[in-house]
């Protein structure tokens, strides 16, 4: 059972996200930490993500591409900052060219997971996004526009598997 | 899809306009109802060509309108561009919504003994 929640601030410029999941910290921190489960959530269905270079250790840069309907590319990184397996993540998520270049006219984000023990069993999970500017969430809207037409059919995929 | 409705130049306008602490104030004070510009330069500590300035980004982006009455330049809020700018915030909930509902998918598929 899952429940999410979703708080804006938009004077903040900070999205909070937190979902409960009924698994250990140890399984929900393998959704990060193994490239392939990763690439099973990152993007919609519509813009499957795949992992190039994936280490979580503080320091390391992971870069991803996404692959569109029409066979657009566009490219992406995370700078680990910090790394406390199985509890906290936090990277700079940006955007890079095809040579893998940050793009610094693209903004990035700064993205801090969090995950912390339930009472009676199971996980919180809290990714908390800050953005430099509205431009940069606008950038990340844009990269998932796609997500508000695809969210429906997950919805009733998940309800057919349960 | 929203953005649709834009351009992307039209989008970095609107974003830029609203990413400055005094233009979200002028925008907050003028969507309820018409202001002056000399009017609203008395709520901040700059100067009435600083609020025109402010006041310039927010038309050149569609969030306000300016118009002349007798001597004064007046202002007024453009409600359909602020919904715009709240739809995309939108998305991005939804983007979020859908990430963590396909995270809960992938663990479920565990206690079903599905593969990984």
């Amino acid at each position: 059972m899952t429940v999410t929640h979703v708080a804006k601030d938009t004077e903040r410029l900070t999205m909070t996200m937190t979902a409960e999941y009924d698994v250990t910290a140890e399984r929900a921190w393998a959704l990060w930490d193994d490239p392939r489960q990763l690439e099973r959530w990152w993007g919609p269905p519509t813009y499957p993500a795949t992992f190039v270079d994936h280490d979580l250790r503080a320091g390391a840069r992971v870069t991803y591409f996404m692959t569109g309907p029409t066979g657009d590319q566009p490219r992406g990184f995370w700078d680990v900052l910090e790394v406390e397996a199985p509890r906290r993540l936090v990277v700079q998520d940006g955007f890079a060219d095809h040579g893998w270049a940050p793009i610094d006219a693209m903004p990035s984000n700064r993205m801090v997971l969090d995950i912390a023990d339930r009472d009676g069993g199971g996980v919180v999970m809290t990714v908390t996004s800050t953005f430099g500017s509205l431009e940069a969430m606008e950038q990340l809207i844009a990269m998932g526009m796609e997500e508000g037409m695809t969210l429906a059919m997950g919805q009733i995929d998940a309800i057919l598997a349960g | 899809m929203v953005v649709d409705q834009l351009s992307d130049a039209g989008v970095d306008r609107l974003f830029h306009a609203l990413a400055d602490a005094t233009r979200r104030d002028i925008v907050r004070r003028t969507v309820d109802g018409e202001h002056s510009v000399s009017g609203l330069a008395r709520h901040y500590p700059i100067s009435l060509t600083a609020v025109q300035k402010h006041v310039a980004v927010l038309e050149d982006a569609g969030l306000v309108v300016k118009h002349r009455h007798g001597r004064e330049q007046r202002v007024v809020g453009n409600h359909d561009a602020l919904r715009r700018a709240q739809q995309l915030l939108d998305e991005l909930d939804r983007l979020w919504h859908g990430r963590l509902d396909r995270m809960g998918t992938l663990l479920d598929e565990d206690s079903r003994g599905g593969t990984t």
